[in-house]
């Protein structure tokens, strides 16, 4: 029980130490913030209400704190250029990322077990070989250049699939996935590669152990030898890291997003930057990191619940 | 990758794995040639690299066309064309050497970077590895923070507040090695202090620095090394995602990330516009992921990974 708390503590801390981070930002910025804030519209009013709404002349202490206590209220601040607040408008635009998420790992995990399942079967085999080498081209292609190849050979080449824009779920389900799938699929590639080889690496050890050659003496298929007796044992790596890139594709959609004009928080961050809106910039990197941070524990967590192994050997 | 297989086939058959009899060769002392040793793959990725890096240092001795020139006669010509030998782009800028300038643009800073990587974040893991107890925890508590950070987001954010430079964008991807090579140093030091040579160095007095420098620092080095390649090759990525995106090295400087953003609008009439420095940069990151994998299986060190 004591091991859940000391992982809780240590994101509570992390996520201060972010949160100052995020903050200490501000202090980056060459010359005023009020005026790298407003921007164009900096006049000189317009600069010292700025800096009354911000106090920015009070200790960065006392700023940090009343800022702090905002975002502990979910209030992230309100946008000088756009007046719209920032916390509403991620709300807004989250669920376009967790589609692209979840549609990624989705594509990853449907493809990876069962060729990471082969390739250990066929181990060294010329299937294997040549996988492992597609696999490990794949992920020395830049994510911008992975999106760009799908797009020439897919949406202009064959033309089967629309290169940008997006239509809401609630509107049209089919469309809604008709543009989706190339943005997924140029995440879920290189997310693939590193299952199938961490499923690859477990899964031909399991298939030494001494119930896999039990199972295959009593008469039991080869199929089913590999998917209901050696697939779970190996499962460990794999599930573990799929944990992670739950947290990690929520901020790492940022390429994605811009190429195909998805309107998803990734985009919303880079917009942020072009705009110079430096409260929503603030606002998004925090969410993006606090997201990372919380399902990171969350995974962490339900992974003891989950597998008996891990509680046993961190006992 | 080929070790869990080499131990495969010496085993012999789980569920009908194809046992081969290539792996005992690698358990032999070495008296094959270091050729032979690392494979072919290995050899090509180190001459291609050798090639842009040559190229890069000394383009401009070397009878390239000004990669600043535009010229409107010739815009958007196909590769194999007289006097442009990769084509040119939407400005009738040749290819080629822009692509060899921007390689001398992401080579320089990503040396750079991954340098203040490995000082940097070399130090802070032996410190942490060493020294254990309350320094370990608080660099910890930092480099696990930062891992918190989704690193494109975590750049874009220090690059929109900084502004776009080159010293800047060394700074972010420096900060941004950081983390990687810490836990490096920290996994590979914490092996080597607990062995007898150091028990008897520090037995006859040696000082901490002295063991961390003359001891400890020696050793790790190859796996440094070694894990450098591969954290260079993933800093040219985020290099070239920063310039994709726009918020790179500024204008004219030729980064890939730019050049491929640039050939990015007429991708389906001029594909080679972008299709060039694509294949220049994922060449070039192939290379560096070959190189640092296979130099990873040759230090062989067990119980350091991240």
């Amino acid at each position: 029980m004591s091991k859940y708390v000391t992982k809780i503590v240590t994101a509570i801390l992390t996520l201060f130490i972010v949160s100052f981070a995020v903050f200490a930002l501000q202090e980056l910025i060459p010359g005023d913030p009020a005026v790298a804030i407003l921007g164009d519209t900096a006049t000189p009013e317009a600069i010292e209400t700025v800096r009354a709404d911000l106090a920015l002349d009070d200790p960065f202490v006392l700023r940090y704190a009343s800022w702090l206590g905002d975002v502990a209220r979910f209030d992230l601040g309100t946008s000088y250029r756009s007046n719209t607040p920032v916390a509403g408008e991620i709300i807004r635009r989250l669920p376009v990322t967790l589609e692209l998420m979840v549609l990624a790992q989705v594509i990853a995990l449907a493809i990876a077990v069962p060729l990471g399942t082969l390739t250990a079967y066929r181990a060294k085999s010329r299937f294997d070989r040549m996988t492992t080498g597609i696999l490990f081209g794949i992920v020395s292609i830049p994510e911008f250049v992975l999106a760009l190849l799908l797009i020439y050979f897919f949406a202009l080449g064959f033309g089967i699939m629309p290169a940008t824009g997006w239509v809401p779920l609630t509107d049209n389900p089919a469309k809604n996935l008709h543009h989706a799938l190339l943005p997924a699929l140029t995440m879920a590639l290189p997310v693939l590669a590193i299952y199938q080889r961490l499923l690859r690496s477990d899964m031909t050890a399991t298939l030494q152990e001494d119930y896999i050659t039990m199972a295959q003496s009593k008469g039991l298929s080869t199929s089913h030898i590999l998917f209901r007796h050696a697939l779970r044992p190996s499962s460990f790596s794999l599930i573990t890291m799929a944990g992670i890139n739950t947290g990690r594709l929520i901020g790492g959609s940022v390429i994605v997003e811009v190429i195909f004009a998805v309107p998803g928080i990734g985009q919303l961050l880079v917009q942020s930057i072009f705009q110079r809106d430096f409260i929503f910039l603030q606002g998004t990197v925090l969410f993006v990191a606090a997201a990372y941070i919380v399902v990171n524990t969350a995974v962490d967590i339900l992974y003891g619940v989950v597998d008996p192994r891990v509680r046993y050997q961190e006992a | 990758m080929t070790n869990t297989d080499e131990a495969l086939a010496l085993q012999g058959d789980g569920l009908a794995v194809v046992p081969e009899a290539a792996a005992p060769e690698e358990h032999l002392p070495v008296k094959r040639s270091v050729f032979r040793r690392f494979g072919p793959l290995f050899w090509i990725s180190v001459a291609w690299l050798g090639v842009v890096t040559v190229a890069a240092v000394f383009a401009p001795l070397l009878p390239f066309v000004n990669p600043l020139a535009q010229n409107y006669e010739a815009i958007g010509v196909l590769p194999g064309s007289p006097g442009h030998l990769l084509g040119t782009d939407g400005l009738g800028r040749d290819l080629l050497s822009r692509a060899v300038y921007g390689a001398r643009i992401s080579l320089v800073v990503t040396l750079s970077s991954v340098a203040i990587g490995i000082v940097v974040g070399g130090g802070l893991g032996m410190l942490a590895g060493y020294f254990r107890g309350a320094t370990e925890r608080v660099i910890m508590a930092a480099t696990d923070a930062m891992m918190a950070f989704p690193a494109l987001v975590l750049l874009l954010a220090l690059m929109a507040t900084l502004g776009s430079s080159v010293r800047n964008l060394i700074i972010g991807l420096g900060i941004l090695g950081v983390p990687a090579f810490t836990r490096l140093t920290r996994a590979n030091t914490m092996m080597y202090a607990q062995r007898d040579f150091i028990t008897a160095a520090r037995s006859v007095g040696a000082r901490s620095r002295r063991i961390l420098g003359r001891e400890i620092l020696p050793n790790i080095i190859p796996s440094v090394g070694a894990y450098a390649f591969l954290v260079i090759a993933m800093l040219i990525v985020a290099e070239g995602s920063l310039s994709f995106l726009g918020v790179g090295v500024p204008p004219p400087a030729s980064s890939w990330g730019r050049m491929i953003s640039e050939g990015r609008d007429t991708l389906q009439s001029t594909p080679h516009i972008a299709m060039v420095p694509s294949a220049f940069m994922f060449l070039t990151v192939l290379a560096f992921n070959m190189i640092g994998d296979r130099l990873r299986e040759e230090s062989d060190i067990r119980g350091s990974t991240i």
